[in-house]
């Protein structure tokens, strides 16, 4: 590590550690050993990493540096959602057939701060309830999933983290309803939230996930997300992440990933709006038959910034994968898509495609697509591509011949582009709902907050919670 | 119905018509014939309005008003339609959608209200029968993957679709078995009527056998160099063009 790395954000650093020791003291004999010995190795590698800078090769195109040297209230939960007790946020999203967990600040609000046990055995809520009442489900997995030396804020996620949700859904067990998780972003200061996701499908077990990331400020906040996700062998697992930021928030999502023996992963990220957005996607193919499906779409504008890191590690054969992102860049605002596929030496027999296709709209926007092939084994099938390409030309010109105007032919042109992805959305009403979110944005009629109840972004506009008497 | 007068139209600097004059009117069904590269698609493709041309001198005036000054679908939504030498395909567009979106914005242009779902698919049925276009095509994307005569069997279903007063077909016959020609032709024949006109761009006279020209005009580096009747078609057809050459240099 270079001096220079060391120094960037680092009074944010500083206090940061400061916090993690104060939380340690707090929470003495109020944990488990496994979740306090981890906090503690993560907290002294994070001391050793810092944050991510553009000196290392996989955050070359990520700088952080303007976000790193912001002032955060670490103190924030003082001030949590308290004040809205029993309500539940709801979504506009929220228009099919979920059972919805809403977070506040990273906090859980309500009734939702308590586990909830289903009568199939399922269990969803809080983590640090889950810590406290389940730790013996989590302690194979909790941490182990996660490489913390993948990244400084992986480590300070172990290290640091607060609150999140806890998921787990036992052997052979459809939870056919699905779980819509909600994290929401309202604050009067710059904060620094360190949120993490615990998610177990035993055996045979099937679980529809979506995560929502909604902010409705405009002061600058880090969310700092790590999420682990167990799938034991024949699992099956739809997990659909919807970001909408507002221009002034970093969120950074790891998502660690392991799959065993017949286990499916297909997973579709929605990045809508966003100041700075890094998903980084880490899965292992650790079973005969995993197949993983990672794919995404991103519409930018602004000067906003979106990077997609995904590495799939075919570890053992027989496995296929699938990387699939696409994405609409406008304005000043940049992509970057970057796609590692390992296939190691004994992975023989594996399927897997890499694939990234872009609009760049403007001049001033920018794309860079790194799609990577790294294979160490003889019998294989792989592939990788990635395009960029503006609105074609005579095709706007057929579609205005018949009487189309323009605008109206480059949405007909950019809702076809990316209805590949929207298209693979295998709920149908998240489809219908995100279809429409997607043209809206298309059309620039979403900002970052309109599909959210609250509006608190129009200061006319009364606050109001609709309360879904269902889940109280 | 359309006037051009001294049309002059470059690409990138170079003149590709130079001078051009025709009238059409209601009724009318004229025959552009000529060989390779005498300019006959982009006379199609300027008065449809593609902004690759750029009109040097002249002027198209279309039911009085100055077309050239209207944007591309305006003249579409004026009752212009030019069928496509190369149709594009339009991945991820389907046909319904496509033209739904067209016929709305057409009837809204024209102070209509908007046709119900119902309606509408009742109307694209009849349409479909029309020139024979199978069902299955409604799902698709636009042109894609249709072989070369769906693809232009596709241009006169959209034409019936959109029922336009001027159509200018660009070369639909080629690359048509005997077939669909027929089919193709046909479909013109049934759309025909006293209200509108037809511009029909070919190399052959094959197609003329199945739509009856009153006109038949002949084009040369730029220019209409003569004009007959549908007897000029069949004269072109034995003699080719070289006469007509000569005829210009004496």
């Amino acid at each position: 590590m270079t001096k220079k790395a060391i120094t960037i954000g680092n009074e944010l650093k500083t206090s940061l550690l400061q916090k993690f020791d104060e939380v340690q003291m707090e929470m003495l004999g109020k944990e488990p050993l496994f979740i306090r010995s981890s906090r503690q190795e993560s907290a002294q590698l994070f001391e050793l990493l810092g944050f991510p800078t553009v000196e290392l090769e996989t955050w070359r195109k990520t700088n952080l540096k303007s976000f790193l040297e912001k002032t955060y209230d670490l103190e924030f939960e003082a001030q949590s959602g308290n004040e809205q007790d029993n309500s539940i946020l709801q979504c506009e999203i929220n228009q099919f057939d979920t059972d919805l967990f809403t977070q506040y600040n990273g906090k859980w609000i309500g009734e939702a701060s308590q586990l909830r046990i289903y009568p199939n055995g399922t269990i969803v809520g809080s983590l640090s309830a889950a810590i406290q009442q389940y730790p013996q489900l989590m302690e194979p997995y909790f941490g182990k999933l996660a490489n913390n030396s993948l990244h400084g804020l992986v480590a300070l996620n172990t290290a640091l983290f607060d609150e999140g949700y806890f998921i787990y859904v036992p052997d052979g067990v459809d939870h056919t309803r699905s779980l819509q998780m909600v994290n929401i972003i309202n604050s009067k200061q710059n904060i620094f939230t360190n949120t993490r996701n615990l998610v177990i499908l035993g055996k045979n077990a099937r679980l529809r996930l979506v995560h929502c990331d909604d902010s409705m400020d405009f002061q600058h906040s880090f969310i700092n997300n790590v999420t682990e996700i167990q799938l034991a062998e024949g699992s099956n697992m739809e997990y659909y992440k919807l970001q909408n930021k507002d221009d002034s928030t970093a969120i950074m999502t790891t998502t660690f990933v392991n799959q065993h023996r017949d286990s499916a992963f297909n997973s579709n990220t929605i990045v809508l709006n966003g100041g700075m957005v890094r998903n980084d996607t880490q899965v292992v193919l650790a079973g005969k038959g995993a197949d993983a499906q990672v794919v995404g779409l991103f519409l930018m504008d602004r000067k906003q910034f979106v990077d997609n890191h995904v590495f799939i590690d075919h570890a053992v054969a027989n496995c296929t994968s699938n990387q699939l992102f696409k994405g609409i860049v406008d304005e000043e605002a940049r992509a970057v898509f970057n796609g590692h596929t390992l296939v190691r030496k004994d992975a023989q027999q594996t399927i897997a495609y890499q694939s990234n296709n872009n609009i760049q709209l403007t001049d001033t926007s920018k794309i860079d697509s790194h799609p990577f092939l790294e294979i160490y084994a003889d019998d294989v099938k792989c592939s990788h591509g990635a395009t960029v390409g503006q609105l074609k030309t005579n095709a706007l010109f057929y579609l205005m011949q018949r009487g189309i105007c323009e605008r109206n032919a480059r949405m007909l042109l950019m809702v076809a582009f990316v209805g590949q992805i929207v298209d693979r959305i295998s709920l149908p009403n998240l489809r219908t709902s995100i279809n429409e979110l997607v043209r809206k944005r298309l059309k620039g009629e979403l900002s970052s907050c309109e599909q959210c109840s609250i509006q608190c972004a129009d200061p006319d506009k009364p606050l109001h919670f609709e309360i879904d008497m269902s889940l109280v | 119905m359309l006037q051009i007068k001294n049309l002059h139209v470059s690409v990138q600097g170079k003149e590709i018509i130079n001078g051009l004059n025709l009238e059409v009117k209601a009724g009318e069904i004229h025959a552009i014939m000529g060989p390779n590269g005498t300019g006959k698609s982009t006379l199609a493709s300027v008065i449809a309005g593609n902004t690759n041309y750029e009109v040097t001198q002249g002027e198209i005036t279309y039911n009085g008003k100055n077309l050239l000054e209207l944007p591309i679908e305006d003249r579409a939504r004026e009752g212009i339609f030019l069928g496509f030498q190369y149709p594009v395909e339009i991945p991820g567009v389907s046909m319904t959608n496509f033209m739904r979106t067209a016929l709305d914005e057409i009837r809204q242009y024209r102070g209509q209200e908007p046709l119900s779902a119902g309606a509408f698919l009742k109307y694209m049925k009849e349409k479909k029968e029309l020139v024979e276009l199978q069902d299955k095509l409604n799902n698709r994307s636009v042109n894609e993957g249709f072989s070369g005569g769906e693809k232009k069997k596709n241009e006169i279903f959209q034409m019936a679709m959109l029922e336009p007063q001027l159509a200018i077909l660009d070369e639909t016959d080629s690359g048509l078995d005997i077939d669909a020609l027929r089919i193709v032709a046909q479909g013109v024949n049934k759309l025909k009527s006293a209200d509108n006109a037809t511009i029909v761009i070919t190399h052959y006279q094959r197609l003329l056998d199945y739509i009856i020209p009153d006109f038949v005009h002949v084009m040369y580096e730029g220019r209409i160099v003569k004009t007959g009747d549908k007897s000029l078609a069949l004269e072109l057809e034995e003699k080719g063009y070289d006469w007509i050459k000569e005829e210009l240099k004496a």
